[in-house]
């Protein structure tokens, strides 16, 4: 198994009639993922065609996940109308959705998020590269890719993979590749403050997962949320962890005022959240370079 | 976004919250006018404006101490504007560099009230929102007119939070929870209620991403007052708020980041020397990182987008090169989508057109990745190639150290 999807995951594209949107189907397609559906508002009952896939198009999430059996919606329609669009999934009842918009309101996250409270629907993003569970066919085809992640840099196999970041995501993984180790599941779950899903969620997925074996945990600075998932891994998580944390360098007077620094306490830079990783036993990669010997340091495949 | 004091107050004023009667003025005639319009029976404040910090305590760099005055007159209002306009302004927030003045806030004195203890009666308010719970909190403190972050260090106790639940807003119960735990009765207590509502709409109606009230004060007369004001603002919503974009300052911008932005470029100046430019954000702060690791100093943060075109590298280019402290460049590229191919024409356009005499170091990596190389390596530039982000950043700090 994997997390969150599986190779054969029916999956709709929220936007598909944009330029972001189709240009991810049809990768997601060459890929080989079950793009069943595609929903823009008005265009119900046209065709999204790519090499000899038809995917017919809803004016609903609803219609789409009723009459195609999607579970997941991949959300790629402008920052303005995000936070609706997610919430339409929410009432269509699907398992998730995966926000890859960048630029969504933070107020309308916030009312989002608290909408979803008690409801069936996970959310991963906004402002996040998406999910992929690698294929086992060439270069990971087969696979269901859902956002805008290469999928030709994988390859499954038994580490997970969650990060905020997309392109640092891609670098982990690719080391792991290029090693001869493949990955279960890869998360990117955004760089928004709001978000729907946690490092720690993540994690606790991958902790029950029985094909992942080892994890690859990517944060950065601001928040908490690394700090938090790395308290839980101490207690609990069975399996070996490594980790990075980018920003280092970062200006710390481009980050909140005053009260931010109050509610965010003295967790949140780069070195504290580094030395509570290695406090919590993680494995921690010293440059971005280093993340797979990281863990292939503390894990043997 | 931020905006200044003076414009902060204005949106206070225009949801009803009190503040000093002020006037600003850009320019030394408009002077006596503007303190025409107003009381200065108890003296004049004369404050700085511009988007950083510990004005009163700065000093500026023709040696004139303090960017906000008590002046008991006009004359000596008068006096010491004309010390602060159109001069740089030092603070502890805005670098060696500094900032010019070029905005002036005449406001009236106020009467601060006393504590029994013979401190001035200075109350702190903050709105912003809580990552970890993903709400609205509003912080408060009696411990106003001094850092927040100490207060909280050395007295967490007298540090009062209160979440919001996005889905009703606001409570009554939840604003006089406020006003009680700040010590207030009587008419204060009303007043005090008023004004966390009111804040409270402001921060959710303009897409905030916070509204800071330091000090508070309670005046001899008995009136709530912000002395201050901070308001920021949510980019991702300015969209839906042109009142709010009316009132950037581009003056506060620094230039190089204005012209990233107008490419698409998301653009940080640092104080270091090896510039670089990469995809992707988190990959952009790791490539900063890492040139640090290996005994460099990053001059900048710049992500050219996940989707980099030709004409956004040639921009990226030109921004780098602007800053006189560059002395190499390090380009840190992870095409997973992109081509690889694309952004190595478009690094060697670049180079040719801006005639670049820096060391630069490649770091390709991705979709088409031999053909990039090779476009590199037959322009006949001194590129030099890395092949990992480490093997990258070591060859351009040892580069830049070689210089």
């Amino acid at each position: 198994m994997s997390i969150l999807v599986q190779e054969n995951t029916r999956v709709l594209v929220q936007g598909i009639t944009g330029d972001f949107g189709a240009r991810h189907a049809r990768l997601s397609i060459e890929y080989g993922s079950q793009i069943v559906a595609g929903v823009t508002p008005g265009k119900g009952g046209q065709i999204f065609e790519h090499n000899g896939v038809k995917v017919p198009i809803f004016n609903t999430v609803a219609d789409a996940a009723k009459q195609t059996g999607a579970t997941v919606s991949a959300i790629f329609v402008p920052p303005p109308f995000a936070a609706d669009a997610i919430l339409e999934c929410v009432d269509a009842d699907l398992d998730l959705a995966i926000a890859i918009t960048e630029g969504i309101p933070v107020r309308d996250m916030v009312r989002a998020k608290r909408a979803m409270q008690g409801r069936r629907t996970r959310l991963i993003g906004p402002n996040c590269p998406g999910v992929v569970t690698p294929g086992r066919g060439e270069k990971s085809h087969g696979g269901c890719r859902i956002g805008i992640a290469p999928g030709y840099i994988h390859k499954r196999g038994k580490v997970g993979v969650v990060s905020r970041s997309g392109t640092l995501t891609y670098e982990a993984v690719w080391q792991l590749t290029c090693k001869g180790h493949g990955q279960s599941t890869c998360v990117g779950i955004g760089g928004d403050p709001v978000n729907g899903t946690s490092h720690l969620d993540v994690i606790k997925l991958f902790n029950e997962d029985p094909e992942t074996e080892a994890i690859i945990m990517i944060g950065e600075i601001g928040g908490n949320a690394e700090v938090e998932a790395a308290r839980w891994i101490k207690e609990h998580c069975k399996k070996p962890v490594a980790g990075f944390i980018a920003g280092a360098t970062a200006p710390a007077g481009r980050r909140m005022g005053h009260a931010g620094a109050v509610i965010g306490g003295a967790e949140d830079t780069a070195a504290a959240k580094i030395k509570i990783f290695k406090e919590c036993g993680i494995s921690v990669a010293a440059t971005p370079s280093d993340m797979a010997d990281a863990l292939l340091r503390i894990w043997k495949g | 976004m931020n905006i200044h004091e003076y414009q902060a107050k204005e949106l206070f004023e225009k949801y009803g919250v009190a503040t000093p009667k002020g006037v600003a003025v850009k320019a030394s005639a408009e002077y006596s006018t503007a303190l025409g319009q107003i009381n200065t029976a108890n003296g004049i404040m004369v404050k700085s404006q511009i988007h950083a910090g510990g004005r009163g305590k700065g000093t500026f760099t023709n040696g004139f101490k303090g960017g906000v005055k008590f002046s008991p007159n006009k004359e000596k209002a008068i006096e010491n504007a004309t010390a602060m306009l159109g001069n740089t302004l030092v603070t502890a927030q805005t670098g060696a560099e500094g900032r010019k003045v070029q905005t002036i806030y005449f406001t009236e004195a106020a009467n601060l009230g006393k504590r029994p203890d013979g401190r001035d009666d200075e109350y702190y308010l903050a709105i912003l929102l809580d990552r970890a719970t993903s709400r609205p909190v509003i912080v408060a403190s009696t411990e106003g007119g001094v850092e927040i972050e100490q207060v909280a260090h050395a007295t967490p106790e007298k540090i009062f939070k209160v979440q919001v639940d996005p889905a009703v807003g606001l409570q009554p119960f939840q604003a006089r929870q406020i006003a009680f735990a700040l010590g207030f009765s009587g008419d204060l207590f009303k007043q005090c209620v008023t004004l966390v509502t009111r804040l409270y709409q402001l921060y959710w109606d303009k897409d905030c991403a916070m509204v800071e009230v330091n000090p508070l004060l309670v005046t001899k007369e008995g009136q709530l007052l912000a002395l201050d004001a901070k308001v920021s603002f949510d980019d991702n919503a300015l969209f839906r708020h042109p009142d709010i974009v009316a009132l950037r300052d581009l003056n506060e911008e620094d230039a190089k980041e204005i012209e990233a932005s107008k490419y698409g470029l998301s653009y940080i100046a640092l104080d270091g020397n090896i510039a670089c430019l990469v995809n992707g954000a988190g990959l952009a702060m790791s490539t900063m990182d890492i040139i640090q690791h290996f005994g460099g100093s990053p001059a900048n943060f710049l992500d050219v987008g996940g989707g980099a075109t030709k004409d956004q590298v040639s921009a990226a280019f030109k921004i780098i090169l602007g800053d006189k402290n560059v002395k190499g460049i390090l380009v840190n590229i992870f095409g997973g989508i992109m081509d690889c191919n694309v952004i190595a024409t478009g690094i060697v356009e670049a180079v040719k057109e801006t005639g670049l005499k820096l060391p630069l170091v490649v770091r390709l990596e991705g979709n088409n990745v031999q053909a990039g190389k090779a476009t590199l390596a037959a322009s006949g530039l001194t590129i030099v190639s890395g092949d990992t982000m480490a093997d990258a950043a070591q060859k351009i700090v040892k580069l830049v150290n070689q210089k």
